[in-house]
Formats: structure tokens, C-alpha cells, sequence
């Protein structure tokens, strides 16, 4: 390493400087890890609350037909991301079963599902949705912004999104969050109906 | 009384891991033998005055002591005095506790175990791992206090553990998992020992392998135990989902092991040197980065303990300490330990850089894929996850890219080899796997399947050349006189042959049937009669349930009996699912209940037939048996006994 090697020594300072490649992509690493930290991964994008269902033509799970956004609303209804390959979507399906039970519109969305699979769950383990919007490739979840399944919308009689919850449906989840929002809802909507 | 004496034993341990933390390093910058000396008395101090907090927090648990608040939260007087225990840990701030307990415990075994080191190597060694110490007894004191008390107002009974959580299977599986993570801190501590020293040399690497191994056999158990409770008690029978939480014990498992081979290469051959160095550092990292998703509450996932910003904050703080402090440290000191030795490019050195190379692309492609909505959320792309069938597609094709090499492994030789020994030792496995592989779909399954065949060519290709290997060494030389770590490398391969039949073939073959079924009813399910006989009630302990009784015939002949139940907890009211399972080498049998229909006349059953299950653990459980049986090796007893002075790192470098 003698100052008449230029090349040598200009390759040894890059080898050197590699060496501080494993701290700089750590420290991008840590930078987006604190970001994340104030970040709320349950909180929607502000943007979609209280706008309306974005747009979409897609084929009904088991139907011969397609539907978009006009057909799936006019009631105060849910709007549940599910899947098969979800583990967490097998929890909350008793529950949303016993929820459409009790006269609560709710529209599936399966989200980056197989037909065939999905048609198999819901004929074993019952079937809550009205009807369940195939989003095969995944673009109406896309549009909404969904970050994994299962995640449920509560959408007004306007078509306008309300609410969204990140996770699984449970009765703490529907008696502290969901009820409330929707109890309002259809107060807002039958004060609307009279007027 | 009791919890405030757990409280000041956890104060004492903190001031004993300070002390630990510096003295000794000091010391041994200024050559202060007494300061040294130091180390191992301070370890062991410590780890006594940790297990005595965590006794006091266990007594608490187990005497019912719901004046304190963690106890109030989860305990209940119902539950069995087994799983009044096992709540201790079954909670994020005991956990912790439990996770420094072990911290600890592997601190004073490096202190009682490694008193041939010098002293010099020793002391830095136990003065890092007093610092990862103090970092999580700060976390724990500061911000998941254990010992909080709720004075006045104690609540008359406790709210009761997660039922999920009331099982065996995970009253061991966080210990398990937990003393894999700690022991990754081992390495860690000799990595960064290494390049405070400037020294790294053969007998670096082989005092710092057999703590590896531990640490990487606990934590295969536990993620093994973690993937079998799912199975089981989740009850829908799935044993994998790519959650954030498993990604995050799965991470370091993939550090892990390439540490643990690019280790083999720095002891026998003396090369890949700072690169085992930062492969040791990446692997504790990872169990770091792991505790801090799991504890901050910045992604979600199904079994994530409550998050709190405050925790997320000091784990990040102590996350950039640590791994940025120690990969300063190697971008500055790394030259120091670089080695200079060639080799060739068909030699075993290759191979197990391949295995390096795969495993750290492994481990970043779960980490992307687990950070992904982390990083689009931060970008502001929105609120995105990648699910499971991003890591399938990227997964799977790369372990199958490693299983032709890992073949080649044992029969290879360092430094140089050749191709054509290579086709002339291997060609017959090869043949042999090939054509198992092509006829065991077609004799198993009565037709062709791409997946199950490939996935047997490859395993059996890795099981029949490892036979291969081991049939020529015990005709070459006496089997007592073949090491452990042979032994070990022997199970640990065939365990991971074994793992991949498992993981294909139940994922091939599984049938799962939901029904609904009356008592009486009879169906068929993979040529096996299920009979509904009964249904009744069930009183438990802390629980009712509602039990069914099948009878499983085959062939007109009786298999099994089996009582799947629904349990509702009285205390939290939470409803679960307890599968029945008649388990076998080649097929499981598993019922579980679904929801009640018509008014509880009739019920929703899986009834679900999973051939092969039982082989995605036995041959995880190979592995970490493999792995511990490398500690038997009596070259680590040898280079225990033989106390030299040159070892490690000396003071003229520093």
C-alpha cells in the first residue's frame, strides 16, 4: 500500500466503505421503523373516511353476474375483507354469521381468493354475506386501501364510508366500536327518511 | 411483602448488570486484572438476584395474589396451580422478566463454563452481555413495571388467562423460544469481543460454536412447539401463517443457521471471518428487531401482546444502540479480523457460502415481506400487507434451491475438490431419489402430482446422499471414534429431508371436510367412518363445554374415540375450540367443533384427515436434537481444558 498505487489504494478505501453498508441500510431500517412507531396501523387513511365507496364492476362469488357499487348499497351495511388463506377470518366467521343472523347486511369481499376455495368455506361454514364481490386481483382492495384481511367497513345507506376496522370482528369489537357507529347511522338515516 | 422484595431484586439485579457492564470492560482496556476478575462474580450475582424477582413474581401468581396488577389481569383462582405458573409469562411484562431470567441464566453459564478463556476475551464477553442485560432490566423497570400493585381496591378474583394461552404447549413454548433468542446474545457477545480485540482465529470461532447450537436448538424447539400449538388448539388445523409474530422468532432461526455453518468455515478453514462476525451480530439483531415488533404494537398480527408507544420507543432506542453501536464498531474494526485465505471454487468452502448466501436472502426476504406494510405506510403508498402467498412464492423455490447442494455437503472436501468426484460419489443417490421421487406420487396418491414429486426427488436425494455419507465413514473408521458434531450434522440434515416431506405432502394431500352432523350421523372422510355418538356436557375446572364423542372406523374396524370439545371460560366468557386429534407417523386424524346449529341440535365439524403432519415437527425436533448433540463434542471439552494464554483477543490490539 504505497502511495505510487493509486488503484490499490483507491480499492482498498471502496472495500472499507463497504464495510459501512450493513450500518446504513440499518439505519434506514431504524428510520422507518421510527416512523412506523408514530404511526396507527389500525387507523384509516384519512382520505376514505366519509367518501364515497370507490368505484368497481366485479363478479359475484357464485353468480353469473357482475355487480358495482350502486348494487351493494342503500342500507347501513358492513363490508368485510375475507380469505381463505386468512387465519384471523376463520375467527370472526362465527360471529359475522351470527350478526347477518340478526338482520345486519353484510357484503364479503374476497380478497385475493380462489372461487372454488372460497365457495367451499362458505358452503361448510355458513355463509353471512349477501353477497361476496370477488376482488381476485386484488384492485377494488386496492382502492380501499386494505391492509390485510380481515378488515370490515362500515358503509351508510349513501354509499359513503364510515368506519373501518383493521382485524377481526368480535363482540368486544362490535358491542364498543361498531354498534355505536351504526346505531348512529340509522338514526342519522331514518332522521333523513322523515325530513 | 413479597412482590416489593421481587421489585428491589430486580433494582439489585440492574445496579449487579451496570456494574458487569463496565468494571470488567474497563478493565480489560487498562490491563486491571482485579477489574477483570470482576466479570464472573458479577454475572452469577446477577442471575441470582433475577431469579429471585422472578420467584417472588411467580408466588405472586401462584398464591393468588391479585393485588397485583398483572396478577389481576391474568390469573384467575380457578385455574390449576400449572397454569397459575405458567401465567407468569403468559403477559408482556413477565414475559420480559422470564426473557431476562434466561438472558441471565446464559450469562452465568458463560461465566461458569468459560473460565479457560482468557481472561481478557472473557471479560469483554461477559461486560457486552451485562449490557444487553441492563438495556432489558431498564425496559422492564421502567416501562413494564411487573410488580405494580393495585392498592386500594384489589379485585376479589382475577380476569383470567387467554384461554388460548392455557395449554402445555405454550406453558413451554415462550421459554423455549425465548432461550433461543437470549442465546443468540452469546454470539453476539464473542462477535463484538472479537473486534474490540482485534483478534479472530480458530479458536474464537470453536468456543463460540457450541453456544450457537444451543442457542439455535432452543429456538427450533420453540418455533416447532409454537407451529404444533397452532395445529392444535387454534383448531382449524393449519400450522404456518407467515404472521408478524412467527416472522419474528423465524428471522433469527434464518440468521441463525447461516451463522451456524459460516462458523464451520471459520473454525476448520479460518475464512469467511468477518463475515461470521456479522452474521453474529445479524442474528441478535434479528431476535432484538423481533422483540420490538412484537412488543411496539407497529404491525398488527394475531397474537401480538397489548402495545404501548412508551415500549416501542425504548426497544427502538435500545434496537439503534446496540445494532448501530455494534455495526459501527465492525465497519471500523472488520479489516482487523479479515482473512486472507483462497480457495477454490468447487470445495466445500463454496458450498456453504451458497448455504450463507441463501439463508441471509431467506432471512431478508421475511423481513421485507414482514416489514412491507410498515414501509409503504411510512411512504405514504398506504396500508398494504403481502399475506401468505408472497412468502410462499419466494420461500419455497429458494429452499428447494438449497436442498440439491446440501446433498453434495458432507461428501465434499475443503479447500479443493472436483466435479467428477462429486458425480462419481453421488450419481447413485441421485438415480435413487430420482426415482422414488417419480413413482411415490403415482403409488401413494394413485396419480401425478409436480409438487409431492419434486419435494420427494429433493428430500430423498438429501437423505439418501447424507446415508451415503455416513455408510462410507463407518466403513472407513469405527463408529465411536466419529465426532458428535458429525452425529449432529447427520440429524440435523435428515431432520430438514424430513421437514420438507411434511411440510409438500400434508399440504398436498390434507382433506378437510366441514359438515354439519346430528348425534348418530355417520361420514366418510379419506376411507375413514366418522360416528357421531354423542353429545354432552362437560364441566372443567374454569370452563363449561359442550363434548362430542366419535368413534373413527376404518375398514370396519375401529381406529380411535374422539371427544373434541367447546369450551366457554367462566371468567372472560371467551369461547374455544379444543380439537381432538388421533395423531400417527403417517396421518393425523383431528376433529374439531364448529358452531352449534339448530339450536344445538346438530353441530358445524371439521372432520380433517392430514397425512404426513407429524414429519414438519419430528423433523424439527431432529434438528435441535442434532444440534445439542453437537455440544457433546469433545473437541469443545478439549479446548476447555487446555487453558492457553494465546486465545482470543489480546490487550496489544486494543
Amino acid at each position: 500500500m504505497h502511495a505510487s498505487e493509486p488503484r490499490h489504494r483507491s480499492g482498498v478505501a471502496l472495500k472499507r466503505l463497504k464495510l459501512f453498508l450493513p450500518l446504513g441500510l440499518f439505519l434506514v431500517l431504524g428510520g422507518f421503523l421510527l416512523v412506523g412507531l408514530r404511526l396507527d396501523p389500525q387507523a384509516l387513511p384519512s382520505a376514505l373516511i366519509d367518501k364515497p365507496l370507490p368505484s368497481f364492476s366485479l363478479p359475484a362469488l357464485g353468480q353469473e353476474r357482475v355487480v358495482d357499487q350502486g348494487m351493494v348499497t342503500g342500507e347501513v351495511s358492513l363490508f368485510n375483507v375475507w380469505a381463505t388463506w386468512c387465519v384471523s377470518c376463520r375467527i370472526e366467521h362465527p360471529f359475522l354469521t351470527e350478526l347477518a343472523l340478526n338482520g345486519l347486511p353484510i357484503y364479503g369481499i374476497n380478497y385475493k381468493d380462489e372461487d372454488a376455495e372460497a365457495l367451499r368455506w362458505l358452503d361448510e361454514l355458513g355463509d353471512p354475506y349477501r353477497l361476496s364481490i370477488v376482488d381476485a386481483e386484488g384492485s377494488l382492495g386496492l382502492d380501499l386501501g386494505v391492509y390485510g384481511a380481515p378488515e370490515t367497513y362500515v358503509v351508510d345507506a349513501a354509499g359513503v364510508i364510515r368506519y373501518r376496522h383493521v382485524g377481526v370482528v368480535n363482540e368486544l369489537v362490535w358491542a364498543q366500536t361498531l354498534k355505536p357507529i351504526i346505531d348512529e347511522l340509522r338514526r342519522e338515516q331514518r332522521a333523513g327518511d322523515r325530513s | 411483602m413479597i412482590p416489593e422484595f421481587g421489585h428491589f431484586a430486580l433494582i439489585i439485579s440492574l445496579g449487579l448488570a451496570l456494574l458487569l457492564s463496565v468494571v470488567p470492560l474497563l478493565g480489560s482496556f487498562r490491563g486491571d486484572q482485579k477489574a477483570m476478575a470482576m466479570a464472573p462474580s458479577l454475572a452469577i450475582g446477577q442471575f441470582v438476584f433475577i431469579a429471585i424477582a422472578f420467584a417472588c413474581l411467580a408466588w405472586s401468581f401462584v398464591a393468588d395474589d391479585f393485588s397485583v396488577a398483572l396478577v389481576a389481569n391474568h390469573s384467575n383462582s380457578l385455574m390449576p396451580t400449572v397454569l397459575k405458573f405458567a401465567a407468569t409469562w403468559g403477559n408482556h411484562e413477565g414475559s420480559m422478566v422470564l426473557w431476562i431470567l434466561f438472558l441471565s441464566a446464559w450469562i452465568a453459564a458463560v461465566a461458569v463454563f468459560s473460565t479457560a478463556l482468557p481472561l481478557v476475551l472473557l471479560s469483554r464477553v461477559l461486560s457486552v452481555l451485562g449490557f444487553v442485560a441492563v438495556g432489558f432490566l431498564l425496559f422492564s423497570l421502567l416501562t413494564s413495571n411487573p410488580f405494580e400493585r393495585i392498592l386500594p381496591g384489589t379485585p376479589q378474583d382475577g380476569a383470567d388467562l387467554n384461554p388460548l394461552l392455557q395449554d402445555p404447549g405454550m406453558i413451554i413454548h415462550p421459554p423455549l423460544l425465548y432461550m433461543g433468542y437470549v442465546g443468540f446474545s452469546v454470539a453476539f457477545a464473542f462477535a463484538i469481543a472479537a473486534l474490540m480485540g482485534g483478534r479472530l482465529d480458530a479458536s474464537w470461532a470453536r468456543w463460540s460454536r457450541p453456544w450457537t447450537n444451543a442457542a439455535w436448538a432452543f429456538l427450533s424447539l420453540g418455533i416447532m412447539l409454537g407451529s404444533w400449538w397452532a395445529y392444535y388448539e387454534l383448531g382449524w388445523g393449519g400450522w404456518w401463517f407467515w404472521d408478524p409474530v412467527e416472522n419474528a422468532s423465524f428471522m433469527p432461526w434464518l440468521a441463525g443457521t447461516a451463522l451456524i455453518h459460516s462458523l464451520a468455515v471459520t473454525e476448520k478453514r479460518g475464512l469467511f471471518r468477518s463475515w461470521t462476525v456479522l452474521l453474529a451480530i445479524f442474528a441478535f439483531s434479528l431476535s432484538l428487531l423481533g422483540t420490538f415488533l412484537v412488543r411496539s404494537g407497529v404491525l398488527t398480527s394475531v397474537h401480538a401482546f397489548a402495545s404501548d408507544p412508551a415500549r416501542g420507543v425504548f426497544i427502538l432506542a435500545f434496537l439503534g444502540l446496540v445494532v448501530g453501536g455494534s455495526l459501527t464498531l465492525y465497519a471500523f474494526r472488520a479489516p482487523a479480523v479479515q482473512s486472507r485465505i483462497g480457495f477454490e471454487w468447487v470445495s466445500r468452502e463454496s458450498l456453504l457460502l451458497f448455504n450463507n448466501v441463501v439463508f441471509l436472502v431467506a432471512t431478508l426476504t421475511v423481513l421485507f415481506g414482514t416489514l412491507f406494510p410498515l414501509i409503504t405506510d411510512a411512504l405514504q403508498l398506504g396500508k398494504y400487507s403481502v399475506g401468505p402467498p408472497y412468502f410462499n412464492a419466494v420461500f419455497l423455490p429458494l429452499m428447494a434451491l438449497l436442498i440439491p447442494f446440501m446433498g453434495v455437503g458432507p461428501t465434499s472436501r475443503w479447500k479443493r475438490d472436483t466435479g467428477r468426484r462429486w458425480l462419481q460419489e453421488l450419481v447413485a443417490p441421485a438415480i435413487a431419489a430420482l426415482i422414488i421421487g417419480v413413482l411415490f406420487p403415482f403409488v401413494y396418491g394413485g396419480e401425478f402430482n409436480l409438487w409431492v414429486m419434486l419435494a420427494v426427488i429433493l428430500a430423498g436425494w438429501l437423505a439418501l446422499a447424507m446415508l451415503r455419507d455416513l455408510y462410507m465413514r463407518l466403513r472407513s473408521s469405527r463408529w465411536r471414534s466419529i465426532p458428535a458434531s458429525y452425529w449432529g450434522m447427520q440429524a440435523a440434515h435428515l431432520g430438514f429431508a424430513i421437514t420438507v416431506v411434511g411440510v409438500v405432502l400434508v399440504s398436498q394431500y390434507a382433506v378437510e371436510r366441514d359438515l354439519k352432523m346430528r348425534p348418530g350421523d355417520v361420514e366418510e372422510v379419506a376411507g375413514y367412518s366418522f360416528t357421531f355418538n354423542s353429545l354432552e356436557p362437560v364441566q372443567g375446572p374454569n370452563y363449561v363445554a359442550d363434548g362430542a364423542n366419535f368413534t373413527v372406523l376404518r375398514d370396519g374396524k375401529a381406529v380411535a374415540v374422539l371427544q373434541p370439545q367447546k369450551r366457554r371460560y367462566l371468567a372472560s366468557g371467551q369461547v374455544m375450540t379444543e380439537a381432538a386429534i388421533d395423531a400417527g407417523p403417517f396421518r393425523d386424524i383431528f376433529i374439531a367443533m364448529g358452531e352449534p346449529l339448530e339450536g344445538g341440535r346438530a353441530w358445524a365439524i371439521r372432520l380433517h384427515y392430514k397425512p404426513f403432519v407429524r414429519w414438519i415437527w419430528a423433523g424439527a425436533i431432529a434438528m435441535a436434537f442434532g444440534a445439542f448433540l453437537t455440544l457433546a463434542d469433545r473437541r469443545y471439552r478439549r479446548a476447555r481444558q487446555r487453558a492457553t494464554a494465546p486465545l482470543g483477543g489480546g490487550l496489544e490490539a486494543a
